[in-house]
């Protein structure tokens, strides 16, 4: 075990798996936020409170995996970075793109964002006026519905929302089919076809996730 | 003086485990007292620096290259023989012995080629237990090809680089040897001289060439794995560095030089576009496998290819030697290629080249198999000339590729100086006057993994180990020459550069001592070659210093090699009154213009000794006698 | 056709370097890349400055020497070519060319374009074989192998070892030359013995030896001149996985070789 994380080829496998298991949940999340369309969330938030043991497991298995692909991550990135010290004077990239030169980047931009996102919608401290746990629905269930749809008629946090959403995508982009390869999972054949799945799925959760704030600021989804 | 190539008595095939018998060994515990010291990382040097460093002698490897593997053993391309006789198509030990001893025009020694046949079958071995990956049938046996020279198919070759693949195994051998910390490499090394003591070689002066440091090596042997001297005709198919300068320096303390004039022109390369042209490149003779060789019957016929009706062309090969056909070896060949162009019906803008042309074998086979089989081969030729050759007939001109000449050695490879070794194209020992396809590889590889290490043991186990070290006055006298040899290279600050004489030395080559050569054509180079050499150490100039990485001045000290060696070859040249493989004089040929050996008069491999840069080097003689194959002509109709 | 040329100038290793502006005056497209510096050195050798510094050797593709990174590229725009092999018709009257060295902390410069890699030996050094004896092995048909991996084995053994991989990096990786001596000895039966320590231990020394990591960019099959295929690092990868199941430390075969060494 302790040559996984001493191996360059193992530090990448920790950061394929991790990523990928976070990839999962973000799925999840995804699903779990469409409830929000049916109104259903703040029900869907509750029967995910009376599940609490589950919910503390899984908080306790993402906070392992985002630290350690947040330290391998950082610490690939400096290695990298003193294994070329020197730049050149032109260089074209021919198959590198803006996604996987700036992994760093975005995946710094996604851990920001993470924390506000926890501020806002976990600890509620960001609009403490408007925070969930004061105020309830007509079912006497805190009121997540309104907390959200008030958070996105903001303009600041609408755009701070969609940026990180981009930078996301641009992370999965990237991510997804560089796992698979890291994973060994790639063949010449396989791996055009991972790429672009890859592309589509990343697509697919930014449109997902942007629709919710979006749909909201416009008006279509009121408080 | 009469030479003597030590070969064991006995019968053919009995006197290698006769010699083995003979021979000396040195008990494993005292292998690692040994210093051995290998110059030079192609095939040869990397198999024997490997081997020797694995049956546990320190060794000392020098290469030129930043990494043994660029030794140029790795631009062969086509193959390598061996009488394995997989095809079950007639092949024998005996056979690949008696092809090449007929290839080579009789003028090799048959003990030496008989043992080459013999190891043929243990290279292939190792070099597939080393992971080469050559070429494989559906069945997953090795597949074999035919090659110039040969009536069976004894090839094996992986892709168009093979040369490139026996080269990694041998490295890769090599590599684990200086991981154990048995061989330490000593790569961008330069070696300057040959130290002797008491007449024995015991070490050698070299020039770090990043730094420029001169340094001292002693042991208790020296091997040469230098390879040939073509680039002595400025054009060849030799990388850019390939030099004659380790072996012509051994030379001048003493080694024999054996049959320099021994050149070979090889037909299968692309034709030089202009005068820029730096070097010229090979395409595979396995290349005439499947295509045909041809030239319009015409004189000056302008037209495309595609445009000479079949019946106005003509397949000279097919033609001339209608049971070889395109796969005369290399010598006869090139001459033919060569004659038609003097016809003027030579192809392309400098109408020096003939067609290769693959329409045939693409109507046969499919373009896929070509494909397969030469890939590699057309992309390079479609990269040098923006020509697509599955469209279009390849044009080709003969070439200088291999020197079958080198350093003297006996038997057991030792040089007329004991305790030098020389393996591989540089010495002179298997090949005659010319040397067959997919013969060269086989050669470096016999010399490195299976020869060496038993003949050294024997030169070793009579000497005590660490005789030598760095502090013999020898070597202070080495290095006082090679720092004078510099120095003077650098002060003069003349008007011309090393690459101008360079190519100077080359025009005169090729054009008096090339593809045919005459009494007075070899007369007018003896009396060109030391002007242009007197001319370079006056005019000649080498900028940069001699404490740094300098690329002018290590070319400089090659091609100041060249402009003596140059002579040399001329003088064998000259000396040698019969035509045979590679050497052609236009005097002693046939009626029908083939190549008329005298067997009564020359029938001896031909070793000088230097006396003085100025004048004429000794003549010696060892005798050739054909036991086992009667000296006949070399007939490939 | 006339070009301007900004060539990297660096004295040694402990010069700071800089881009130097030359003109080449009369250049063919016939020639070869090579052939135009060829020119522009005679040139300066004329005026007694010293000539461009570059690794070159066989001019034919094969020997890997080149390293010139032009106009950014490894190699040049051509695609599957190296220098020695890239002619000049490629280029138009005018045109300015940038050529420097190869870029990495394994690869110091020496001189000019001429940079020192003998890392990547090293790498092998470390395993990159397959530690069969001269002389004790058996016939080479009796070991079978379908043609198909021969084939794949010899796809990824075509790598001549010039670095433009690690070049191209953007992280100074040296994974697609590693992978493709790990994928082609492992293709093949008889490399499959020592295969768990090669992986380990040649990846290892490309960390100790200062390459990066491989982040997966794919650049190094777009510069590589014999268009190796980043497959070849899955491969790799794969061959990776399959040792963590073993346990217990896998031995080198020096260390063994320094057991069985004769004693003084």
């Amino acid at each position: 075990m302790q040559f996984l994380i001493k191996s360059s080829v193992g530090k990448k496998l920790i950061m394929a798996i991790t990523g990928q298991l976070m990839f999962l949940f973000i799925v999840f999340h995804l699903i779990g936020n469409t409830s929000l369309y049916f109104s259903w969330i703040n029900t869907y938030a509750k029967h995910l409170h009376d599940l609490w043991p589950l919910v503390w497991i899984v908080r306790f298995v993402m906070i392992t995996l985002l630290s350690l692909h947040l330290v391998f991550g950082i610490q690939l990135t400096l290695e990298n970075r003193s294994a070329k010290p020197d730049a050149y004077a032109i260089k074209k990239s021919l198959r590198a793109t803006f996604a996987s030169k700036n992994m760093i980047w975005t995946g710094l931009i996604i851990a920001g964002f993470l924390l506000y996102h926890l501020l806002h919608f976990t600890f509620q401290v960001v609009h403490p006026e408007m925070s969930a746990k004061l105020n309830t629905d007509v079912m006497g269930l805190p009121d997540l519905f309104s907390m959200i749809v008030f958070g996105f008629q903001n303009f600041f946090i609408l755009s701070l929302y969609i940026a990180s959403l981009i930078a996301l995508t641009l992370h999965l982009v990237h991510g997804l089919q560089s796992s698979f390869q890291t994973m060994g999972l790639n063949t010449d054949q396989t791996q055009p076809v991972i790429a672009k799945a890859g592309v589509i799925a990343s697509l697919i959760l930014l449109i997902g996730y942007a629709s919710i704030p979006v749909v909201i600021f416009i008006g279509i989804v009121k408080g | 003086m009469i030479l003597d190539g030590k070969c064991p008595s006995g019968l053919l095939h009995e006197k290698w485990d006769k010699r083995r018998q003979e021979l000396n060994l040195v008990n494993p515990a005292n292998k690692r007292k040994y210093k051995i010291i290998v110059v030079g990382t192609g095939l040869a040097g990397a198999s024997a620096a490997a081997t020797l460093g694995e049956l546990g002698y320190t060794v000392e490897a020098f290469c030129y290259q930043d990494s043994p593997r660029r030794g140029h053993s790795i631009a062969a391309q086509g193959g390598i023989n061996a009488a394995k006789n997989y095809p079950n198509d007639g092949d024998s030990i005996f056979r690949l012995f008696y092809d090449t001893v007929k290839g080579g025009d009789f003028r090799a020694r048959e003990a030496n080629v008989y043992r080459l046949a013999a190891v043929s079958n243990n290279i292939i071995d190792q070099c597939v237990a080393q992971g080469v990956p050559f070429a494989r049938d559906y069945a997953g046996y090795l597949d074999n090809r035919s090659f110039g020279g040969a009536q069976v198919s004894r090839t094996f070759y992986a892709r168009g680089q093979t040369g490139q693949q026996l080269l990694l195994g041998a490295y890769s051998a090599l590599s684990r040897q200086i991981r154990a910390g048995s061989v330490r490499l000593h790569p961008r090394t330069e070696m300057l001289d040959l130290v002797l003591v008491n007449g024995e070689a015991k070490g050698i002066t070299v020039r770090d060439m990043v730094t420029g440091e001169i340094k001292f090596f002693a042991a208790d042997a020296v091997c040469l794995c230098t390879g040939g001297y073509s680039n002595v005709f400025y054009l060849s198919t030799n990388a850019m560095g390939c030099n004659v300068s380790a072996t012509y320096r051994a030379y001048k303390k003493g080694a024999f030089f054996a049959n320099p004039c021994f050149t070979q022109i090889h037909p299968t390369c692309i034709p030089v576009s202009g005068d820029h042209q730096s070097k010229l490149t090979l395409m595979s003779e396995s290349l005439r496998n499947d295509g045909r060789v041809w030239v319009p019957k015409n004189k000056g016929d302008q037209r495309r290819p595609d445009e000479i009706p079949e019946e106005e062309r003509d397949y000279f090969l097919e033609r001339k030697y209608p049971s070889f056909g395109n796969l005369a070896p290399r010598d006869i060949a090139s001459r033919a290629a060569k004659e038609v162009c003097d016809e003027g019906r030579g192809v392309g803008s400098s109408g020096r080249g003939v067609y290769l042309d693959f329409a045939d074998a693409i109507k046969r086979l499919g373009e896929i198999t070509i494909r397969e089989r030469y890939g590699n081969l057309f992309n390079m030729y479609e990269k040098i000339t923006a020509e697509n050759a599955y469209k279009q007939p390849m044009r080709i001109y003969p070439a200088v590729h291999y020197t079958m000449g080198g350093l003297w050695v006996d038997y057991n490879l030792e040089s007329t100086i004991p305790g030098l070794f020389v393996l591989g194209e540089a010495n002179f020992s298997d090949h005659g006057a010319n040397r067959l396809g997919a013969s060269a590889l086989m050669q470096g590889l016999a010399d490195g993994y299976f020869i060496i290490p038993y003949t050294i043991a024997n030169y070793l186990a009579q000497t005590a180990p660490g005789k030598v070290t760095v502090e013999h006055p020898e070597f202070r006298k080495s290095e006082t020459e090679s720092r004078d040899f510099i120095k003077r290279l650098l002060s003069i600050q003349g008007k011309k550069t090393v690459t101008e004489f360079h190519r100077e030395l080359g025009r005169i080559l090729w054009e008096h001592v090339g593809m045919a050569r005459s009494e007075s054509s070899l007369k007018k180079a003896l009396q060109l070659i030391p002007e242009l050499r007197a001319e370079f150490w006056e005019n000649v100039t080498v900028t940069g210093t001699s404490a740094e990485l300098n690329q002018e001045l290590e070319k400089a000290g090659r091609v100041a090699d060249f402009l003596e060696f140059g002579e040399l070859m001329a003088r064998d040249a000259l000396h040698r009154a019969e035509s045979c493989g590679g050497h052609f004089r236009v005097e002693y040929q046939m009626p029908d213009g083939e190549a008329q050996r005298d067997d009564e008069n020359f029938s001896y491999v031909a070793a000088w000794g230097f006396t003085g840069v100025a004048t004429e080097p000794e003549l010696h003689k060892e005798r050739l006698s054909f036991e086992h194959v009667h000296p006949s002509v070399r007939s490939y109709k | 056709m006339n070009l301007t040329l900004y060539v990297w100038r660096q004295k040694n290793a402990d010069d700071r370097g800089r881009l130097e502006q030359y003109e080449a005056h009369g250049i063919s497209p016939e020639m070869s890349f090579l052939e135009m510096l060829d020119i522009v050195n005679e040139d300066l050798i004329k005026k007694a400055t010293e000539p461009i510094a570059f690794d070159h050797d066989c001019r034919e593709g094969i020997c890997g020497s080149c390293s010139q990174v032009i106009n950014g590229v490894p190699h040049g725009q051509e695609e599957k070519t190296s220098v020695c092999q890239l002619h000049m018709r490629h280029f138009k009257d005018g045109d300015a060319i940038y050529i420097e060295p190869w870029r990495a902390r394994a690869f110091p410069v020496i001189k000019d374009l001429i940079v020192d890699r003998s890392a990547l030996d090293r790498i092998i050094q470390a395993g990159g074989y397959i530690s069969s004896h001269t002389g004790g092995v058996p016939d080479a048909n009796s070991i079978l192998i379908p043609k198909d991996d021969a084939e794949k084995a010899m796809d990824a053994a075509e790598c001549i070892g010039c670095g433009a991989c690690v070049a191209a990096c953007p992280n100074g990786s040296a994974m697609l030359f590693a992978a493709a001596k790990v994928s082609h000895l492992a293709m093949l039966p008889q490399g499959q013995v020592e295969a768990a320590r090669r992986v380990r231990v040649m990846t290892e020394e490309m960390m100790k030896q200062g390459f990066g990591n491989c982040t997966n960019h794919y650049e190094c099959q777009a510069a590589c001149p014999k268009g190796i295929k980043v497959s070849f690092i899955a491969k790799l990868n794969r061959e990776f996985i399959k040792t963590l199941g073993r346990s217990g430390k896998i031995s080198s075969s020096v260390d063994r070789m320094a057991d069985t060494l004769p004693s003084e």
